[in-house]
């Protein structure tokens, strides 16, 4: 019987149906970071519970540990030294993989683990955080769980989950020049809502996928959560595979050559059925900014500051609202007239190579408008190190950028470092949710090409008026 | 995980509608990198005068001495609603709480409980507060008993009132699993299970 990839990946971790739906899944891989992963091992380890396979756990330092030049343990977020202290503790205890703080290969969970080889096509890979669905770029089955169930995983290398449906997103077409993956699925969240994917487990296919490059798939696939799906698999190819080879803990010698005849199956068969299908013409797609407040509400920079839709309710008519006036925007309004405080590049949705080339390629030789923060934090000291290689860190910091330290950086606020009150920034993260990176921020979301053009700008504006060598 | 079979004690009335798992364990409570030492932080907005501080305010139910070493809550409907932090019963559990009694839980909440080994009891709005009113006559004399293997209730007054709970959580509880321990009784079947799949994908097993 024709069989879907999701049906592929699931079919081959299940141990057990349970009742009420739930299968018992085997898990091949924890990935843990020190906001969650501490709390964890301690718990299990007071339980007088062991980590059952150490060896397939990691551990990275990226969300709490600081990323100003110079870092060690001490961090501007309350109690942040406590929590890194204890994730190093804990995770010697448990003899697992750490990353530590300024280790040769530190960053991001979801950039160091493809980077380094640990997430691999047909693998079930966890982590608690919800944007583990990136991984699912390579082929892999990846998703974001809770604290406990990171202990289960831990303890048992199994999850007892309940079998999401399956939906295909078709992408036809040609991206044209400046348009990018994130553009990509800005689009598809803004046409489908923040609640579209919910309940089913992605694949994100066609012909615009097949030419996109392993690292656009990662930031394809990470925003998967924020359409609100289980999570997104890409069907590993030549790419991938070429993107694997060499890598730390790819598999080696005869293994390699097995896993490839195996990867090579990883397809949803001709004839496959999913529960629901969708086809997106991207050919006249142009760069795609958030204007509000929920990662929905994106809109081509082109345009205006949409008017509330015809046919909305109440709860809708209060949504939007409520997101124009958080955000001091106005229906109508040229989205490239909004004038930004600050300029993000970073977090694991695009903080890798290719993205920080993307927005050097805007940079190069211009100046970051007067009065814009602009900050540049690579996803991992891999990416830190090639960019470095490359000369891009100057042509960021000639630029005016600061060039930090890999992590996640001001992705989020967490209590301590971030933009000021009611800073608009131009940000190449995942999420502009009310008070995401400071107190009441005005984050709008876009490629790393879009933020270094508005960074130059000073506003909001078009990548391809600088890529094209138009007047800057 | 602590077993829970047959459980005798005090209860308090918290007979509010809606009772969130913010109001449970107000964030700025969740200091430690640990599921313990939040039993301070519990209840904070309701039981102390102020925001970070100690000093108990004196009505609220579980500061009242006839109430020393409550360890069954009675509520009302929708008990443990909003975010879904794990933190709320980790306080509750360490603070001594066995069981709560309300007419409906939230559901993340619900599942919660009987992860950390806590009996959620549903029964019905108006039997709730008829045993709130008995054990307001003397909470320390008029105890209520829960027997989670006949799945009843005895009240102060020595009425039975049966109650439902799901079978795998009934189970859970009476063997003192959690899921990890549920999980753990079909390790044989994940070992043979690991063993095809090690002959099969040997390279997921490099390291």
């Amino acid at each position: 019987m024709a069989k879907t990839l999701f049906e592929k990946l699931w079919s081959d971790h299940e141990i057990q149906q349970l009742e009420d739906g739930d299968s018992l899944i085997y898990i091949d891989r924890v990935f843990l970071h020190e906001r969650t992963g501490s709390v964890a091992l301690e718990s299990l380890s007071s339980d007088g519970r062991a980590v059952r396979t150490p060896g397939r756990v990691f551990c990275s330092m990226d969300h709490i540990v600081d990323t100003l030049p110079g870092r060690g343990d001490d961090t501007l977020v309350p109690a942040g030294k406590a929590f890194i202290q204890s994730t190093r503790q804990a995770s010697r205890q448990a003899g697992i993989h750490l990353f530590d703080v300024n280790d040769f290969d530190q960053g991001i969970v979801h950039v160091i683990s493809p980077e380094l080889g640990i997430v691999q096509p047909g693998c079930t890979l966890v982590c608690p955080d919800s944007h583990t669905c990136s991984q699912g770029a390579l082929g892999a089955l990846a998703w974001g769980i809770g604290s406990s169930q990171a202990e289960h995983a831990m303890a048992t290398n199994t999850l007892v989950v309940k079998k999401p449906r399956s939906m295909r997103v078709n992408f036809h077409g040609t991206l044209s020049p400046g348009v990018t993956a994130k553009d990509l699925i800005l689009h598809l969240i803004a046409r489908y809502g923040a609640a579209g994917g919910s309940g089913y487990a992605i694949e994100f296919a066609g012909e615009v996928i097949r030419n996109l490059d392993v690292e656009a798939r990662l930031t394809l696939c990470n925003m998967a959560v924020e359409f609100s799906a289980f999570t997104a698999v890409i069907a590993p190819d030549q790419k991938t595979i070429d993107y694997l080879q060499g890598r730390r803990y790819a598999p080696s010698g005869d293994n390699w050559g097995a896993a490839l005849d195996y990867w090579c199956s990883l397809h949803s068969d001709p004839g496959a059925t999913f529960d629901r299908e969708i086809d997106i013409d991207c050919s006249e797609l142009a760069p795609c900014v958030t204007w509000g407040t929920s990662p929905q509400h994106a809109c081509e920079i082109t345009g205006k500051v949409p008017d509330i839709a015809p046919g909305a309710g109440d709860t809708d008519h209060a949504t939007w609202r409520r997101a124009y006036e958080y955000m001091g925007v106005q229906a109508g309004q040229p989205l490239r007239s909004l004038a930004i405080d600050a300029a993000f590049i970073g977090s694991c949705t695009n903080s890798r190579i290719s993205d920080l080339r993307q927005a050097a390629a805007v940079l190069s030789g211009r100046r970051v408008a007067e009065g814009v923060r602009a900050i540049c934090v690579p996803g991992s000291q891999g990416v830190k190190r090639q960019a470095e290689a490359e000369g891009l860190d100057r042509i960021f910091m000639d630029a005016g950028f600061e060039w930090r330290e890999p992590g996640c950086s001001m992705c989020f606020f967490a209590g301590g470092e971030s933009f000021g009150f009611r800073q608009r920034i131009a940000t190449s993260t995942n999420r502009n949710f009310e008070g995401r990176q400071g107190p009441e921020s005005r984050s709008h979301l876009a490629s790393p090409a879009t933020v270094a053009a508005s960074a130059i700008a000073g506003h909001l504006a078009d990548p391809r008026d600088y890529l094209e060598g138009k007047p800057a | 995980m602590k077993k829970f079979q047959i459980h005798r004690g005090v209860a308090a009335p918290l007979l509010r509608v809606n009772v969130d798992t913010d109001a449970i364990i107000p964030s700025r409570e969740m200091k430690l990198v640990s599921k313990k030492g939040l039993s301070e932080g519990l209840f904070a907005g309701w039981r102390y005068t102020e925001v970070g501080g100690r000093t108990p305010t004196a009505d609220f139910v579980l500061n009242r001495p006839e109430y020393v070493g409550a360890s069954i809550l009675l509520s009302g409907p929708n008990f443990g609603c909003g975010s879904s932090r794990e933190h709320a019963v980790w306080a509750l559990s360490e603070f001594g709480i066995r069981a709560i009694v309300a007419p409906s839980f939230g559901v993340i909440f619900q599942g919660n409980c009987e992860r950390n080994g806590i009996l959620p009891v549903v029964l019905d709005e108006a039997v709730v507060r008829s045993i709130a009113e008995q054990v307001e006559e003397d909470p320390q004399q008029c105890q209520v008993t829960i027997d989670l293997e006949h799945q009843q209730l005895l009240d102060p007054r020595g009425r039975q009132h049966r109650f439902e709970i799901a079978r795998s959580s009934r189970e859970m509880l009476l063997n003192g699993l959690d899921q990890i321990g549920l999980t753990l009784n079909r390790l044989e079947a994940i070992e043979k299970f690991e063993e095809k799949l090690r002959a099969r994908r040997p390279w997921l097993f490099e390291f």
